[in-house]
């Protein structure tokens, strides 16, 4: 496992490095802040990404009672961040070029930034009516604005879809998240970090795996804990346990949106077995209950597992090549949503959605964790960028994926499933993981009690829900619901 | 051109036929642990402490230590089971949590036996050959929507029981709530309701809805349904499985009866 290289950075260097760094072909992969010393000092922390696999930077910054020079001119991928920063620790960067708030929607009234030490924050939201942000460019009364949500139809979560367009051609579109936010980060602060796991299954619930893992290994960063072998590789039974039955949902649900209705009922069908796989293992469909501090919980039931893999894998293979061969399906995949490899990385876009425009980018790979690398892990990638090449790399994913648990039940070691994991009190670790959906960081700090005082969640849906809007401008409403499904976002995740 | 008709005959139907008869596809379930005063062990707390949504209690009172446990705030995480030294709390495989009152989720010791008050008399001759639900997300964490979204595959082929989700909320019976009501999704939530048509349900689903669970209060989260819309059928469950969720919608229909009575399922029943 790398660690990650903490360094102190002035204020006034802070442009300047992130230059630099951006035009080294780093990535600056999230910023947060929290209170050390009291509500007048904050610090702000930025993790950047080098070269693939080189190991993480992380950048502190101490602005004292000054306000942050925001870098989104330079990494716009940034903007979100900061905006977040703003909102809900009431830290000001100067020279914001979208100075709205994020997280807080049109209407909120909050009684002081919420991530504050020691305080009580209260929000609450006037009933009033949303208000759109204004369009630029000439007046046009032909211009059709469309506000879609909060509630939307069929079992969907909740935001608002803003459309600004002219008969069919979307000219802009704007969605209204964190509808959902439910200041899951301050949920965490002064709670046992064994008690944290339970907490972070619970922010997004078809990432509970990928969550919970990324917690615990920030937690063991900090603890110095060595996690014993059999528990390595079974975290990453359950994590490939998650990306498959995702993918599947994934895959019925594009189906549903291109109106192929056996290949949705199949994908669907796939992803209910996937789920009573994950129930017979570990006795939870969304395969909670089992990651924790230093380990797992308890023994999951492998019985059988490597045959019902068996069966789900020749079931899959036949399914994937059905999507593959049918030509209405595929017509309305290829070319929509096309998302180029530059834009790609330069507004942060994570996992399948990256691999998909050509970045050959996977955390199991670059910042190695688990047991991945003494598996025989494949990356899939594609170059195109659309819907389509989104859907390949989900299936070369479930295929990958499930070899890898067949090798990886085959050659599972024996022993001990956790480890005592005390981080000290004042201590620090950054964890993370390759969810379904990409990239995924938690940030966790210790206070003196032995308690967690700040933990900070970056979800791969925050970062995809900012690129995603790129590939809808200058489309058509008819492919709008086909582009989105093809992203396999999650809303829960985002607004945490 | 593959032919997607042929490929789906050839696989067959894939719907079980349960609760007539049949497989509930819920084997292995881990879900509300049991829980045994008798062994509780004087002095301890460790349950409490390891219970983070605050469904487990201990108060000190006159009479010795009394430990209390709301299966309203239950997310089925097994801590308890865990920690306990004496097997008051074991694992079950119960998950049929749906109740008409709120307070049918609370442990006593004395459960009582019939099934709450009947809904409204009426429910069953008006709803009870086709129920149109809308489902509002008031900020879940999105595993009771991936619960929800399996009812529609194959395998619990929810029409099949003249259950479907309706887009509009004008032509819904049932407003079926997940998530512990974000202050952002109040309005929204609540207009939902009030488009809805008379005679209209109320069903919270998830521990969140019924309680807030986990992840509920804070500075951006209400505790659940109660206060904000008057509920008919709580269903706690994190998330409460696809099984569980067609027992709750049956039970609001007076096609199931309810299972859970003071805070566990009655004696001699399965829990499915």
């Amino acid at each position: 496992m790398t660690v990650p290289i903490l360094e102190t950075v002035a204020r006034a260097d802070l442009m300047l490095r992130c230059r630099s760094a951006v035009d080294a072909g780093a990535r600056m992969q999230m910023a947060y802040a929290w209170f050390p010393d009291g509500p007048r000092n904050p610090e702000v922390r930025y993790v950047v990404h080098g070269g693939t696999r080189e190991p993480l930077h992380v950048w502190r910054c101490r602005p004292g009672p000054q306000t942050m020079p925001s870098l989104a001119a330079v990494t716009p991928l940034l903007s979100w961040y900061e905006r977040e920063i703003t909102d809900l620790c009431g830290l000001q960067f100067e020279d914001q070029p979208q100075p709205d708030p994020l997280v807080l929607l049109p209407g909120a009234t909050l009684s002081t930034p919420p991530l504050l030490p020691g305080v009580n924050a209260t929000l609450s939201y006037a009933p009033a009516p949303s208000t759109l942000p204004e369009m630029g460019g000439a007046t046009r009364d032909d211009v059709q604005s469309l506000p879609f949500g909060p509630v939307r139809a069929d079992v969907l979560e909740s935001a608002q879809f803003n459309f600004y367009y002219i008969g069919e051609a979307i000219l802009h579109y704007h969605p209204q998240l964190f509808f959902k936010h439910r200041g899951m980060e301050k949920r965490f602060e002064g709670i046992t970090p064994e008690l944290g796991a339970v907490l972070a299954e619970r922010v997004s619930g078809v990432g509970s795996v990928a969550h919970a893992l990324a917690y615990c290994r920030a937690l063991e960063a900090a603890a110095g804990c060595d996690v014993p072998p059999r528990a390595q590789w079974l975290r990453v039974l359950l994590a490939e346990l998650e990306r498959v039955y995702n993918h599947l949902h994934y895959l019925g649900h594009l189906c549903h949106t291109t109106t192929l209705k056996v290949g949705e009922a199949e994908g669907k069908y796939l992803e209910e077995l996937a789920k009573q796989i994950n129930c017979r293992a570990v006795g939870s469909r969304l395969l909670r209950g089992l990651v924790s501090p230093g380990g797992l919980r308890r023994e999951p039931q492998l019985t059988g597992l490597a045959e019902e893999l068996d069966k789900l894998r020749g079931e899959f293979a036949r399914y994937a090549v059905m999507l593959e061969a049918s030509t209405t399906h595929l017509d309305r995949l290829i070319t929509t949503g096309v998302l180029s490899r530059k834009l790609a990385f330069d507004q942060g876009a994570t996992g399948p959605i990256e691999r998909a425009s050509g970045l050959d980018r996977d955390l199991r790979r670059d910042q190695p964790y688990a047991a991945y690398p003494e598996l025989p892990l494949k990356v899939a990638v594609r170059e195109v960028g659309d819907a389509h090449a989104r859907q390949q790399l989900r299936i070369a994913e479930v295929e990958n994926s499930i070899e890898l648990m067949q090798e990886l039940l085959a050659r599972l070691p024996g022993g001990t499933l956790s480890a005592q994991c005390l981080p000290p009190s004042g201590s620090e670790g950054l964890g993370w993981s390759e969810s379904p959906r990409g990239s995924l960081y938690y940030a966790v700090h210790i206070n003196d009690a032995g308690r967690l005082a700040r933990v900070k969640i970056k979800s791969p849906s925050f970062s995809n829900w900012r690129v995603f809007p790129f590939t809808v401008h200058d489309s058509n409403m008819m492919d709008y619901a086909i582009n989105e499904a093809s992203f396999g976002l999650t809303i829960a995740g985002c607004d945490r | 051109m593959p032919l997607w008709t042929l490929y789906g005959l050839r696989q067959g139907k894939a719907s079980t036929r349960w609760p007539a008869s049949g497989n509930d596809g819920q084997s292995g379930t881990l879900g509300m642990p049991h829980f045994d005063p008798a062994k509780c062990q004087e002095g301890c707390r460790l349950c409490a402490d390891a219970c983070l949504p605050g469904a487990i209690t201990v108060t000190d009172a006159a009479h010795g230590v009394r430990v209390a446990v709301d299966y309203g705030r239950c997310v089925a995480c097994q801590m308890c089971v865990e920690v306990c030294p004496t097997d008051a709390f074991t694992a079950s495989g119960d998950w049929a949590f749906g109740a008409r009152r709120r307070e049918d989720l609370v442990w006593i010791h004395a459960a009582a036996s019939n099934d709450g008050e009947s809904l409204k008399g009426q429910i069953h001759r008006v709803f009870g050959r086709s129920l149109h639900v809308r489902h509002v997300d008031a900020g879940s964490c999105n595993g009771c929507e991936s619960e929800l979204q399996a009812l529609n595959n194959p395998f619990y082929n929810l029409h099949r029981l003249g259950v479907f989700f309706t887009a509009s909320p004008r032509f819904a019976d049932l407003l079926l709530v997940t998530g512990p009501v974000t202050h952002a999704l109040r309005g929204p939530l609540l207009e939902t309701y009030e488009a809805m048509p008379d005679p209209k349900f109320v069903m919270a689903v998830g521990t969140c809805a019924v309680s807030g669970g986990t992840n509920g209060g804070g500075y951006a989260c209400g505790n659940g349904l109660d206060g904000v819309l008057p509920v008919d059928v709580y269903l706690p469950g994190c998330p409460p499985n696809p099984a569980a969720i067609i027992h709750a919608l049956l039970m609001l229909l007076e096609r199931a009866p309810q299972r859970v009575h003071g805070g566990r399922i009655g004696a001699g029943d399965d829990g499915a």
